[in-house]
């Protein structure tokens, strides 16, 4: 008997340990997720199109903002388009992706949207395989494509945040901003780059503190890390992270905060607090490439939105933000939208001295998606 | 460093509400590994509780009501029906993330009402709140940190200085005897299984209401885990639970404060020591034998009275 009890203690000890690693990948998203359809029955003029999703549609945070632009294609298409959608699915689980596609062909599906990076490769490796060329494939955040029937779309998530780091530059007393990221991956460090960048052009003494969490969702971790941000005397908290919980934290030690992904000035508690967030438009891109499938005139494309295209944005601003902010993010965005106002300009030195990118560059789209360093004026430890 | 210190109360506190919880469990001989579960359960209905009602009374007991009610169901599978108690409590996670999740899912992003939010709010106690250093991490917290310290102090009480502690030890010692003894073995179970419970929800709740007080799927993260293998790290000691607690609330933040005063020390080392420094501890005391420091005898067996 003491064989076993040893035993089951081993495996708590062994279910602790993968507890903390697996984060949000464990419990909270090992359910199933439920497809859920909305619009009228499907005849032969109704294209169905299905979604994966990493998270729930009202986790008030990354899936939600997906999902509201699943809302509005249909929406848009009125009855000519069905959605449909399966909740839940862990990214980093290559055999739960494929058999999220296969129930969403089951239920008629033409066309297949992986809503998250590690959805990409084993829709791409599904996308070529019996059963499935007929099928149109677009995945966002990744950079697959092929000739057939997988295009990819993303982004241009730095021009708005160049614009937060213009507001957080002007807004900031202590010249210390707080950055909640969760991991050191190229998509996060252009973001805190055009961050810092953007605070520095209105504040050249502004340094940005990172503190990573290594977990895309982990409401009490950000939480800690902003605090941990806070106590080291920053004044306006910005993240790359799902959860709102560092914009609480923020409004609790009488900070600013700024979000990510949704517009949350009216949430309880952050009325004083929240400044504005880079929000995402997904019906942008996805109504004119579901018009062309329909049409039947869609071709892969490696799409990149722009603020000019409306794919990304800002939150309005709210009125916790300065007038001085307000009038140099109107014109500072304006440039952008007119093409006039690239992010990654020359001479930029990273945070250990070295110049990175020279004077008289601009770096361009692959320039941008090979950063692998933070900017100067950027503390991390990765 | 007190701020740090102030924080690392405050991330221990559901780890010790929840380890005190399994550790009473673990005292009558019954293993629940569902901790995490009751967190979970406790967390939704707590959260629930506080956001309908605007009470934090409400708020409390319902998450004690939801804990005690998930450990209800183990008791009868274990106790009454004397299933295996590894299985139950690894069911009753599931169930548990899974009720949550059900119940939580039209309250995500809502947040908790105002008048909960200022009752759990940081209050100095005069004196003690004064004391330098100690003062301000042990003593200007919310109510519900100093409802963990008065547990700690109950727990060593009952278990260590009463009659029914006594009783409910030689109830996980030696279950036979002490049911010869006279002593209803049903009634401790049930008792100590359902008061953990209770306990395990107040620390889901204390991550829901007071320091996430937004409701967020999946807010207990693995910390009922954490709470499990902190029981056998206490040596089942309440005192111990609570340094334990403090420990391992103060490691699992120290990687974000060590980076944001750009210290270079990657937080999966972090996460590396805390269990190392775990099973080095469990290491030690199953070799160094020492009788207090022992499981309970009888602990995760079923009591068939029959079989003696």
């Amino acid at each position: 008997m003491k064989k076993i009890l040893i035993a089951s203690l081993i495996i708590v000890m062994v279910f602790a340990m993968t507890a903390c690693g697996g984060g949000s990948a464990s419990s909270g998203t090992t359910g199933n997720g439920t497809a859920g359809a909305d619009s009228g029955e499907s005849g032969d003029d109704v294209l169905t199109v299905g979604f994966i999703y990493i998270g729930a549609v009202n986790d008030g945070g990354y899936t939600q903002a997906q999902h509201n632009g699943t809302l509005a294609v249909q929406e848009y298409f009125k009855g000519a388009v069905q959605c449909i959608w399966e909740e839940n699915i862990e990214d980093t689980n290559a055999q739960a992706t494929q058999d999220a596609a296969a129930r969403l062909k089951d239920l008629g599906a033409t066309v297949i949207i992986g809503t998250s990076f590690g959805f990409g490769e084993p829709l791409y490796a599904l996308a070529d395989s019996d059963g499935y060329k007929d099928i149109t494939f677009l995945h966002f955040s990744g950079g697959n494509i092929n000739e057939t029937n997988f295009g990819n779309y993303f982004g241009a998530m730095e021009e708005p945040r160049y614009l937060t780091g213009i507001i957080a530059g002007l807004q900031t007393k202590t010249n210390k901003l707080g950055y909640v990221a969760a991991y050191p991956y190229t998509e996060v460090k252009i973001g805190i780059n055009a961050f810092t960048l953007g605070a520095q052009s209105v504040n050249p003494a502004t340094t940005v503190n990172v503190v990573y969490t290594n977990s895309w969702y982990d409401p009490a971790g950000e939480k800690a890390a902003a605090e941990a941000l806070l106590d080291q005397g920053c004044d306006v908290i910005t993240q790359h992270a799902d959860t709102a919980t560092p914009q609480l934290a923020a409004a609790d030690a009488g900070a600013f905060a700024i979000g990510y992904n949704l517009d949350n000035s009216a949430i309880e508690g952050l009325e004083d607090a929240f400044l504005t967030a880079p929000v995402w438009h997904h019906d942008v891109y996805l109504i004119p490439a579901i018009q062309a499938i329909i049409d039947g005139t869609w071709k892969p494309e490696a799409y990149y939105g722009t603020m000019a295209d409306g794919y990304v944005d800002l939150a309005p601003l709210t009125k916790n933000v300065s007038d001085e902010a307000k009038a140099k993010v109107g014109e500072i965005s304006g440039k952008i939208k007119a093409g006039a106002f690239p992010i990654f300009v020359g001479p930029i030195k990273d945070n250990a001295g070295n110049e990175v990118v020279p004077e008289g560059t601009t770096l361009d789209h692959a320039g941008i998606w090979s950063m692998e360093y933070l900017v100067e004026g950027v503390s991390a430890s990765e | 460093m007190t701020s740090f210190l102030a924080a690392a109360i405050i991330a221990a506190t559901p780890l010790l509400f929840a380890t005190l919880g399994e550790l009473i469990a673990e005292k009558s001989g019954s293993l629940n590994l569902g901790v995490e579960g009751m967190m979970l359960m406790g967390a939704v209905i707590g959260f629930s509780a506080a956001y309908h009602t605007g009470n934090p009374v409400l708020a409390l007991l319902g998450a004690f009501a939801a804990g005690a009610l998930g450990a209800l169901i183990f008791a009868v599978v274990t106790v009454t029906l004397q299933g295996n108690q590894v299985v139950t409590g690894l069911t009753l996670t599931i169930f548990g993330t899974g009720f949550s999740s059900f119940v939580g899912d039209k309250m995500i992003g809502q947040s908790v009402p105002k008048t909960v939010q200022s009752f759990f709010a940081k209050i100095d106690i005069p004196l003690l709140g004064d004391i330098p250093v100690i003062g301000p991490i042990f003593f200007r917290q919310d109510v519900f940190v100093y409802l963990g310290y008065l547990m700690v102090i109950l727990f060593s009480i009952y278990l260590f200085k009463t009659r029914p502690g006594l009783n409910v030890r030689a109830v996980g010692e030696n279950t036979a005897a002490a049911d010869a003894s006279g002593i209803n073995i049903t009634f401790y179970k049930y008792a100590h299984i359902i008061f953990g419970g209770g306990l395990c929800g107040l620390g889901g709740a204390y991550l829901a209401i007071v320091y996430v007080p937004m409701w967020q799927a999946d807010v207990v993260n693995g910390r009922g885990w954490i709470a499990v293998a902190l029981v056998i790290f206490a040596a089942w000691n309440p005192t111990k639970a609570f340094l334990g607690s403090f420990l391992f609330g103060a490691l699992s933040i120290l990687g974000m404060r060590m980076q944001s005063v750009n210290i270079n020390i990657s937080q999966y080392l972090l996460d590396i020591v805390q269990y190392v420094v775990m099973i080095v501890i469990v290491i030690i005391s199953t070799h160094k034998n020492r009788k207090e420091d022992l499981p309970p005898g009888n602990l995760s067996e079923s009591y068939f009275r029959e079989d003696r």
